[in-house]
């Protein structure tokens, strides 16, 4: 099966007065059709750039130096600017951290949705316009009488579903979720993602899902990559990566997350704090707050192999899960 | 349990109830109603053990650490610490004891703490000003103990530093820091890992816990993750719009639920363990609910599987179903 979205070598620089920090470094990955990828990662290690990168929305100071991005076909680093317009939330739209506060508070959500219609040209006609958005309201549960109001007649988790209804207003292949439920409560956030994955089965779009919760992530996803300091250190299906993590990192951020069942055992967590991209140690990032780590760890980076849906980057890998 | 009943609890509340009075919707002329924020709460806090209090945001949970900081007076009820009334001391020196004994945890660390000094300073001045101490040799052993002790070593190199040096753990450790320092023995923690990187909560809350086991210290954890709150805790109360819908023994509770609002919780966390999507046991919509002192029923009937007539009428009682766990339903 061919894959929907390919990223190639992709790197992306940060230009700062004291020089460049490269953000994202030489990431690499797939998603297929209708798969759902989870990338996970603490703050700071690269998850949104890379979102921010597939649909182009950098501004200076960011620049993406190097890479290849290509969803079905299109290379997406060479469109012109008409294009691009056209391509994204066509294409390619996107979810965006707190989204509720991407609503324009002091337009009606209506004619929020007649702007998409009409700038992509699907339609000039205000009726036939709202009729499409009813539909999709009612897609995400919200009664199509709701369009007149203002976003702030909202609750949070109603204005986060009406944001999903719109990044699904023109059929996107691929829905880009930049941790859509972190500001909203567990109950909330739940309606939320069991929302995103019936709407995924009915209307078969792909999704790059972006968090910081792993246990969230395993249960959502088919495929988790796991990223630290502007790597992607482990691709692999969300099963393998539950039951047998073969990144120490991965271990260790699955080890951070407490369980509902069983014994409470005592947990461990990651030893440290996350490392400044401007002072990248030789060799492996991971190396100062490894548990696995040795003298190779130290001199060599460790790469990644051929396939670009399943690989970790690790000279001591675990086996099976354990340490 | 049933040893636990005869200590002596060092921090107690006692049926409070919060009441505020809030706008009406309508315009600055539409007067105003009574917002019931927490109805009839009541717990008991043990020495070298942790209570957890669960709900969704705009429960209650942080207006119970405000009357306990002494931010609002209860409209009803008391709160005692070691068996004086925290909102009404008989003597000045006692609210000074008061204040060294009782402590706040904040979510934020990246605004706790000063930024204009450095954590010597924020570290030493507590050592000051509640225990005496005046040689500065002393002073220097103490933090650089207390550094050691929160985990932020090379202490003498750290405690240099200012708090935008630090990253977002670091600065949590900091704050614990002096918190320790102050000498507190109660200690209320509101939510003090959901600003913090997945990666370095653990570390906080393994910290949180070895001052529980090792210092016999005292925490009110409050949180909306219930793994953590399983994790850290002993006893869990769950609230539900300002009432408590469900308490006791940690485990027995997360392990099986009794109260619909609790199952309901329990299904929507995240558990790597669940094959399929969750079932959400829940009707309707989560819709933020308020609650007035004239209000019937159970606050939780319009969201609840079970409801009947009777749950839209009758204000449910708590009910005894183990040792020292009640759950607050009409269909028990």
């Amino acid at each position: 099966m061919d894959p929907l979205l390919e990223v190639n070598n992709l790197s992306v620089d940060y230009i700062t007065m004291t020089g460049s920090v490269r953000a994202v470094d030489d990431v690499s990955f797939t998603i297929n059709p209708e798969e759902i990828l989870g990338l996970a990662g603490e703050s700071g290690c690269g998850k949104s750039t890379i979102a921010y990168s597939l649909m182009r929305l950098h501004r200076p100071p960011a620049l993406i130096s190097e890479g290849q991005i290509n969803l079905g076909g299109t290379d997406v680093l060479r469109l012109n600017t008409e294009e691009l317009r056209k391509f994204r939330w066509e294409e390619m739209s996107m979810v965006f951290q707190s989204a509720m506060n991407c609503l324009n508070p002091v337009v009606r959500l209506d004619k929020q949705f007649f702007e998409i219609f009409k700038y992509h040209g699907i339609t000039n006609n205000k009726k036939e316009a709202f009729e499409r958005s009813a539909e999709l309201m009612k897609i995400v549960d919200i009664a199509p009488e709701r369009l007149r109001d203002y976003p702030h007649q909202f609750s949070g988790g109603m204005r986060q579903r009406a944001i999903i209804a719109m990044a699904l207003a023109l059929k996107p292949k691929l829905l880009i979720l930049d941790e859509p439920t972190t500001a909203l409560d567990t109950v909330v956030q739940r309606e939320i993602l069991q929302k995103i994955y019936e709407l995924k089965q009915k209307f078969k779009f792909s999704i790059l899902f972006i968090t910081h919760d792993l246990s969230l992530m395993m249960e959502f996803c088919d495929t988790v990559a796991v990223m630290y300091a502007g790597k992607i250190v482990e691709m692999a299906p969300s099963k393998q990566i539950l039951n047998s993590p073969r990144h120490p990192y991965t271990y260790g951020l699955k080890n951070s997350f407490p369980s509902l069942k069983g014994d409470v055992k005592y947990m461990e967590g990651i030893a440290g704090s996350p490392v400044s991209l401007s002072m990248l140690p030789k060799g492996c990032r991971f190396q100062d707050r490894c548990f696995n780590v040795t003298g190779e760890c130290r001199r060599y980076e460790p790469q990644a192999g051929e396939n670009k849906h399943n690989f970790v980057c690790c000279h001591n890998r675990l086996k099976e899960g354990k340490v | 349990m049933s040893d636990k009943t005869s200590r002596t609890p060092i921090f107690e509340a006692k049926n409070i109830v919060m009441d505020f009075k809030v706008q009406k919707s309508g315009g600055m002329f539409a007067g105003t109603t009574t917002l019931r924020a927490l109805n009839d709460v009541s717990f008991e806090m043990y020495e070298g053990e942790s209570l957890a209090v669960v709900g969704e945001s705009g429960c209650g949970k942080s207006t119970l650490c405000r009357i306990a900081m002494r931010v609002h007076s209860p409209t009803e009820g008391k709160m005692t610490y070691n068996g004086m009334d925290v909102h009404n001391f008989d003597h000045k020196k006692d609210y000074t004891k008061y204040r060294e004994k009782v402590q706040m945890i904040f979510q934020d660390p990246f605004s706790s703490l000063n930024p204009l000094h450095s954590i010597d300073y924020i570290l030493s001045r507590p050592l000051k000003l509640y225990h005496g101490m005046k040689k500065k040799k002393e002073i220097d052993e103490k933090v650089n103990e207390i550094m050691e002790t929160v985990g932020l070593i090379p202490a003498v190199e750290q405690k240099r530093k200012y708090p935008h040096q630090l990253s977002g753990g670091q600065k949590q450790r900091a704050f614990i820091g002096k918190v320790f320092a102050i000498g507190a023995d109660v200690i209320f923690a509101d939510e003090p890992t959901s600003m913090l990187d997945v990666s370095i909560r653990l570390g906080v809350l393994n910290l949180l816990n070895k001052m529980k086991f090792e210092n016999k210290k005292s925490f009110l954890y409050i949180t909306h993750d219930i793994a953590t709150a399983r994790y850290f805790s002993e006893r869990i109360i769950v609230l539900y719009c300002g009432h408590m819908v469900e308490w006791g023994d940690v485990n027995k509770v997360v392990i099986d639920p009794i109260h619909p609002y609790t199952q309901l919780l329990i299904s929507a966390a995240p558990d790597p363990e669940r094959e399929t999507l969750a079932e959400l046991k829940e009707k309707g919509r989560a819709e933020i609910q308020q609650w007035s002192p004239d209000s019937k029923g159970c606050p939780f009937a319009p969201r609840c599987l079970k409801a009947t007539d009777i749950c839209y009428k009758h204000f449910p009682e708590a009910v005894e179903v183990g040792e020292g766990r009640f759950v607050r339903c009409n269909h028990i």
